[in-house]
């Protein structure tokens, strides 16, 4: 596996494999009433955050106190101009303090990827710009695993301002790694420029029309509804929330419409969700709705891949690798260890 | 003044001949006695050009001396061989009095390694809105002709055809940064199309330059003035070009040699140095532009060298510097691209990075023939020599080269301004001229 995970191209189907794995025995302990393990002890994690965010920072937070690491929270602003402390000076001054992990959000698309070029920690991108977002691609890829077993040839429809969308972007690679078919639908103003070539490329098909997509011959197995940005109104991206809604929210009679053609379909969304906007409350709320499972695996997800980049040489070559693919916990290695003193200790 | 002799260079590229050079002025051409000669240059092999042309580049002084000075900037120009380089208005305080222009022209003249022209600002402070002292430019010593708001797009149409109005009188040109700041605003960094919905870049359409180069041209015909197109970057904007050519519309047009050999999918890594404004196309816009340069739609090559100091290279893309520097490479690069491949002769080259552009930036002591009574400003080249670029070892102040690494075939070895050498390598002087080959 790679030393950082900047993009979801990074990782290849077995890394997804291992890192799902992983997140599973992860998961179990959050179930335990003593969650701590002590496999990254003496590592130090650094959530460096240049741009807001509650939920994938506390993910990362809980997932690194989690493993034990020692794991800061530090905010910045990014810079939008050419003033001010270079993004190189900055990085650099944090990793001179000897870090293990960047845990990086950033508003500029690239950030993550320039940083790794510059610093000797490892640099996982929990969000750059309008870029990717390759930890929330793992996640959604863990809870649809969870609920629809294999992705082999599975139907994902991803609907909404694909344009600034960085789940989309790591979405579509992941989830095409794993055998499942994608469909991504937006009106012509919220569609990445160039996706005609791009999606021939990477073969996932593309529509503007969402109730075309919803009634097609081919079976929906998951909806995931992105995030639309009120201020993309201002932008003139659409006329009206309304007129968005009409064209492409998850109304409730959509999600109707969609669950008496497709009874076990999903409905994600990374999140922060704009009841009435891209999803009706009623559709939030169905028992179709799998968002706080999503929530949920965030935190096994991200405390795998923090596991099989700093756990490095353990991870690498302990069998944990090899039984991860069947699913299995490992008998021995780091992880195990850790499983196995955490059990006693709960035990006595 | 010394008597400088350049024995057995190929005049554009063609049969070898001498050429006396005394006080400043090429005194004979053919063959020469080399009695009396101060000092003389073993061109066997060499092919002599006019001095070259640069009609774009940024010196950076005043306002940014950390990244560029006349005076590094000036050598940077000998050393790619130019004779003259166009020095853009976007400096702070901008170009846009006389007496800026004044000081801009005194500072190169005292550093005497080139001629460095000012050009004027279209609007004050390039902030669009109202006419700089075009005229009193015009009139000062530094007699400019060329006014830009390079860096800026002259976008109010009203503003831009006041412009080419006021300055009839006195027959100057505006040079348009051609970029509609509605359809590619300042955070557009890369060219929009698949690389940039895969990288989440801010798109730079070339619909954004098409549109202004459409406008321009025609508000160049409603006037009866002359517009020159900065840095044309796209196939659309060539063929408007060519269209308004053939209408008998004045209008000029110049092509980096960035534009003409780099493409939209060196970002793929995010490095600031591939950052530039306009963006790096893709290939057919690369393949446009080369034929045009060729077949004369566009005119000349500039360089649009553009120094920035490292730390303004080192932000997040979206956040870095425009800009690359060229002047150094630009003529290997156009041998390597254009010459090599039989594209272009020599005496093209001449054509397009001298001649021309001396002709539209109205240069009388530039781009001349090489000719007895012509201004000694010169250029040799080793067509055969293969040179790597080594971005530590420029003359210019700053680094973002994006050259770096890259060989190309063909090599400035000397350049003569003014009848005295300002670049050239000791081996080819005889004798010693140590002090001269010092500047």
């Amino acid at each position: 596996m790679t030393r950082h995970l900047i993009s979801s191209a990074d990782l290849s189907r077995q890394d997804i494999e291992d890192i799902l794995a992983t997140a599973a025995s992860m998961h179990d302990l959050q179930r335990r009433e003593v969650k701590k393990v002590p496999t990254l002890r003496g590592r130090t994690v650094i959530n460096f955050f240049f741009e807001d965010s509650t939920r994938t920072r506390s993910s990362f937070e809980i997932a690194g106190k989690w493993m034990s690491a020692d794991t800061i929270n530090l905010s910045a602003k990014g810079s939008s101009t050419s003033k001010g402390e270079s993004l190189r000076d900055t990085a650099m001054t944090i990793d001179a303090m000897a870090v293990d992990a960047l845990v990086i959000r950033h508003n500029a698309s690239g950030a993550c990827h320039q940083v790794a070029q510059w610093v000797r920690a490892s640099v996982i991108n929990a969000g750059d710009g309008t870029h990717e977002h390759p930890t929330q691609a793992l996640l959604d890829a863990y809870t649809l695993r969870t609920r629809l077993d294999d992705l082999e040839g599975k139907h994902v429809v991803i609907v909404g301002d694909l344009t600034h969308s960085r789940v989309f972007r790591s979405n579509v690679i992941t989830l095409k790694k794993l055998g499942a078919r994608v469909t991504v639908v937006a009106p012509p103003t919220l569609m990445p420029s160039g996706i005609g070539t791009w999606s021939e490329t990477d073969g996932f098909a593309t529509s503007w029309d969402l109730d075309a997509v919803l009634t097609a011959d081919e079976p929906v197995d998951a909806i995931m509804m992105l995030r639309v940005q009120k201020e993309r109104m201002s932008g003139g991206y659409f006329p009206t929330a309304r007129e968005y809604t009409v064209g492409y929210g998850l109304t409730r009679e959509r999600l109707e419409a969609l669950v008496r053609r497709n009874p076990g379909v999903l409905v994600l969304h990374p999140g922060p969700m704009n009841r009435g906007l891209e999803i009706a409350a009623d559709a939030a709320d169905a028992p179709q709705s799998v968002v706080l499972d999503q929530v949920s695996a965030g935190v096994a997800v991200r405390m795998a891949v923090l596991y099989h980049l700093l756990a490095g040489d353990d991870a690498a070559s302990g069998p944990l690798t090899g039984s991860a693919a069947t699913g299995a916990l490992p008998a021995s290695g780091a992880l195990a260890s850790a499983l196995t003193t955490m059990e006693g200790g709960a035990l006595r | 003044m010394s008597r400088l002799l350049i024995k057995g260079a190929r005049l554009l590229g063609a049969e070898g001949a001498d050429l006396l050079v005394e006080d400043g002025l090429i005194r004979e051409v053919g063959r020469v006695d080399a009695t009396g000669v101060d000092t003389t240059v073993d061109a066997d092999g060499l092919v002599a050009l006019p001095g070259l042309v640069d009609l774009h580049v940024h010196l950076r002084e005043p306002g940014r001396e950390d990244a560029e000075t006349i005076a590094t900037g000036s050598a940077a120009a000998a050393a790619g061989g130019f004779t003259a380089v166009f020095a853009m208005a976007n400096t702070s305080p901008v170009t846009d009095t006389a007496e800026a222009a004044e000081r801009v022209l005194d500072l190169g003249a005292a550093c005497g390694l080139t001629q460095v022209v000012p050009v004027g600002a279209v609007t004050k402070g390039l902030e669009g809105v109202e006419l700089a002292e075009l005229g009193l430019m015009a009139r000062s010593r530094a007699r400019v002709r060329v006014f830009s708001d390079d860096g800026k797009c002259v976008h109010d149409a009203r503003i831009m055809r006041r412009a080419l109005e006021y300055i009839k009188p006195f027959g100057g040109v505006i040079s348009q940064h051609a970029q509609d700041p509605r359809l590619a605003d300042a955070s557009a960094c890369c060219h929009e199309g698949e690389v940039s919905g895969r990288l989440g870049l801010p798109g730079w359409p070339g619909i954004a330059e098409e549109s202004i180069v459409a406008r321009d041209v025609m508000l160049a015909r409603h006037t009866g003035s002359r517009v020159h197109i900065a840095h044309v970057s796209t196939a659309a904007s060539v063929e408007v070009i060519r269209w308004a050519k053939a209408q008998g519309i004045e209008v000029t047009a110049e092509v980096t040699p960035h534009h003409l050999a780099l493409t939209t999918d060196l970002l793929t890594g995010y490095d600031p140095v591939y950052k530039v404004n306009p963006p790096l196309r893709p290939a057919e816009d690369v393949e446009a532009l080369r034929q045009a340069l060729v077949d004369g739609t566009i005119d000349a090559v500039a360089t649009d060298h553009a120094p920035h100091a490292r730390h303004d290279k080192e932000h997040a893309f979206v956040d870095a510097a425009f800009g690359m520097l060229g002047l150094e490479t630009a003529l290997p690069v156009v041998s390597e691209l254009l010459v090599r491949p039989g594209l272009l002769d020599w005496a093209g080259v001449a054509r397009v990075m001298s001649v021309n552009p001396a002709r539209i930036g109205q240069l009388a002591g530039q781009g001349r023939p090489l000719a007895a009574g012509s201004p000694a400003n010169l250029t040799l080249i080793d067509p055969d020599r293969a040179v790597t670029v080594d971005a530590a070892t420029s003359r210019s102040r700053s680094r973002n080269n994006p050259w770096h690494g890259r060989t190309f075939t063909g090599a400035v070895v000397t350049t003569v301004h003014r009848g005295r050498v300002t670049h050239g390598t000791d081996h080819q002087l005889t004798p010693s001229t140590a002090t001269e080959n010092a500047l």
